[in-house]
């Protein structure tokens, strides 16, 4: 049984508790000044990937833990705090601040990667939470040909299988895969810990090999245009009713039964 | 609270560093200062490296020190102790510490700039914050044997023990000379006898610097500073005070009922113990002039946000003038005390000058424009800020906190009085 090599993708991202704006042109969010940090859902990937390590889950051991990240040059803030939290090294694929590279583009970099590190397990988040789009993994697998379990709530291994469960309404799904494959995180997973200050020391003496799309020989090219972004109309309040029957009188005016 | 300890007698401060850099060229100065309150191979932090500690900070503070964390932590009037080892596993509580023994020898900036983040999610934590990693862990790093930082050091750092510093009592506040806890000289160590008022973290600390009279009659000139470790037979804590503000920094009366200490826990030299108390002086009012400023943040951060969603006549009240310059005058005073510890601070750490003047001058002066602001931020809640549901009275009486603990508004004016004195002597004889 060989060891884990696992790939870990994070995303630069206006950190969640910032109101996103949109910009003057209304052609994107205003991400000028704005606070960023490491994409939720990709805390909870670097946090998974660090325990297999630290509790020995699977019995062959990991070997090496990379963190991978796509953007401006402000993402190895990003890949520093991955470091710092435990992985080995990063890989920087820099792109400009308004190039942003769609989940086709980032899992075709994705597919490069794994297949120039030999690595054989990815750990995704299962959306990043700027465009919510909730592909990249899943398109990762495809390209790959590899099993995916996304969506996961709790991780295992029985020998070189791997167990993961999904919550799903109602219960809890649960799917065994082999090796190698993808996984997308959600957010009951596992709380992930902050990066010490020690550790982010120690993370600066860790390697952040550069490379450009180009150098990976993938077409990133966009596919889709933005037309227009604009907010979200202001919620409307609601009404109240007085009882059972003024609600379902309610109900009635609007048509819904 | 380490204590309303600030007047510290002025009568012994020592005097050379008021006014100094006039008589003294200023290399000579700047390798002194900066050699006795770093740790060696210091390197000042550059802005990046600070700004980036700042957002670690925050994440940590926005994880670990939620508003119900803060606001229970009031409420409850009691620290939350587990805190103690997040602290410890974050790095936090050894900023300016030798890194053999856990620490990150970053300085002073650093630590201003932790205090001033955790600060600004509770006051309370803050404070408690300050008394363990500045007037306990610093005074250990700047006074301690090595053999002694190799004792304490590691724990405190890791957050694993809790400290302590006891120097004002009930009848020696400002006075802190007319100290009446006493140490006899025995056989291998010293017998401490008496009590000791409004210790920060006294009732959970394991390891309190303890000041005493080895030498009663000698005044200044007969204080020793003592580490009591919490297991000392004699050594108990009488009770934990209730407090107006800072309720969740745990404060207390100690006492000391013939608790022997043994020679190796004498921190620095017999009968100097105000040296050791004056060193750290300066740089604790500096640290601790942080705290004010988180206040003063986190006052800001309860009103803009409120001022700019609360409607009255149809518009935002913060569309009105007159909460528009009570925002600006805020915002104006936060940014105004915040230039002047920071530059204090950065002066310690790149050129190792301390002023007396400017760290006493720092804290009185953030610590009532905190209280300033805090009551303006009720003012512009309105309704809201006269309720405990909102975070605005907790900040005020937390605020009011810095102009009496860690020396009074009044002393420090009087110490900045006493350098002008100083150096203006001889125009006035």
């Amino acid at each position: 049984m060989s060891a884990l090599r696992i790939l870990v993708p994070v995303k630069r991202v206006i950190d969640y508790a910032v109101k996103p704006r949109v910009n003057k042109a209304q052609t994107a969010v205003e991400t000028a000044g704005v606070k960023h940090s490491m994409n939720p859902f990709d805390e909870l990937s670097v946090e998974e990937a660090v325990r297999i390590r630290e509790k020995k889950s699977y019995p062959g051991g990991v070997e090496d833990i990379l963190a991978f990240s796509c953007g401006p040059p402000k993402a190895q803030d990003i890949l520093r705090t991955a470091m710092a939290m435990g992985a080995d090294r990063g890989i920087h694929v820099e792109v400009s601040e308004k190039d942003e590279v769609e989940p086709l583009g980032v899992a075709k970099l994705l597919k490069a990667v794994v297949e120039k590190e030999k690595s054989n397990l990815v750990v995704l988040g299962k959306q990043s939470i700027d465009d919510d789009s909730g592909q990249t993994g899943q398109i990762l697998a495809g390209l790959l040909g590899w099993g995916q379990a996304t969506q996961a709530s709790k991780v295992t291994f029985e020998g070189d299988k791997v167990l993961v469960e999904k919550e799903v309404d109602g219960g809890t799904d649960v799917v065994r895969a082999k090796l190698p494959m993808i996984i997308t995180t959600d957010l009951r997973l596992n709380e992930p810990r902050y990066a010490s200050l020690p550790n982010i020391m120690k993370a600066k003496k860790k390697k952040i090999e550069k490379v450009s799309v180009q150098d990976l020989g993938v077409d990133v090219t966009k596919r889709l245009k933005t037309l227009k972004v604009i907010e979200p109309p202001p919620r409307q309040g609601g009404g109240k009713v007085e009882d059972v029957d003024g609600m379902i009188k309610k109900l009635k005016e609007l048509g819904s039964i | 609270m380490a204590a309303a300890r600030s007047l510290r007698s002025l009568a012994t401060r020592p005097v050379l560093r008021l006014g100094f850099e006039a008589r003294v060229p200023l290399s000579a100065f700047q390798r002194r200062n900066a050699s006795s309150k770093h740790p060696k191979g210091f390197v000042p932090p550059t802005s990046e490296e600070l700004s980036e500690l700042r957002e670690r900070v925050q994440e940590f503070t926005r994880r670990e020190i939620t508003e119900e964390v803060a606001a229970g932590t009031d409420k409850s009037n009691s620290f939350p102790n587990e805190m103690w080892q997040k602290l410890g596993d974050a790095g936090f509580l050894g900023i300016t510490a030798d890194e053999d023994v856990g620490g990150l020898g970053m300085g002073y900036q650093a630590h201003c700039v932790v205090m001033e983040e955790i600060s600004r999610a509770s006051g309370s934590i803050g404070l408690s914050y300050a008394a363990h990693s500045q007037l306990c862990v610093n005074q250990l790093q700047l006074n301690g044997s090595p053999e002694q930082k190799r004792r304490f050091l590691p724990g405190l750092i890791a957050g694993t023990k809790i400290g302590a510093l006891a120097m004002s009592e009930s009848g020696a506040g400002s006075d802190v000379v007319s100290m009446r806890t006493t140490a006899k000289a025995v056989d291998g160590g010293y017998i401490l006898n008496g009590t000791k008022m409004w210790i920060t973290n006294g009732p959970d600390a394991d390891f309190i610097v303890v000041y005493a009279k080895t030498e009663p009659d000698k005044g200044s000139k007969g204080i020793t500073a003592f580490i009591v470790q919490k297991e000392f037979e004699g050594f108990s804590c009488a009770r934990k005070l209730d407090k107006m503000g800072m309720r969740g920094s745990n404060t207390g009366e100690l006492v000391f009922d013939g608790v022997f200490v043994p020679k190796e826990n004498v921190l620095g030299e017999i009968n100097r113990g105000v040296k050791v108390l004056m060193e750290g002086l300066d740089i604790e009012r500096l640290v601790l002039s942080a705290g004010p400023l988180g206040i003063m943040q986190a006052a800001l951060d309860v009103a803009l946000p409120f001022t700019h969603q609360r409607k009255q006549f149809g518009i935002p009240i913060a569309h009105n003038q007159l909460i528009q310059g009570k925002l600006a005058d805020m915002y104006t005073k936060l940014q105004a005390s915040r230039s002047y510890t920071y530059d204090t601070a950065r002066k310690v750490d790149e050129i190792g000058q301390i002023r007396t003047q400017d760290c006493a001058g720092a804290i009185l002066y953030a610590a009532e424009r905190a209280t300033e602001c805090a009551l303006d931020c009720i003012q512009l809640l309105g309704g809201m800020g006269y309720v405990e549901e909102m975070p605005a009275s907790r900040l005020l009486r937390d605020a009011k906190l810095y102009e009496i603990g860690a020396g009074t508004s009044e002393v420090r004016r009087m110490v900045l009085g006493r350098a002008f004195n100083k150096e203006y002597s001889s125009y006035s004889s």
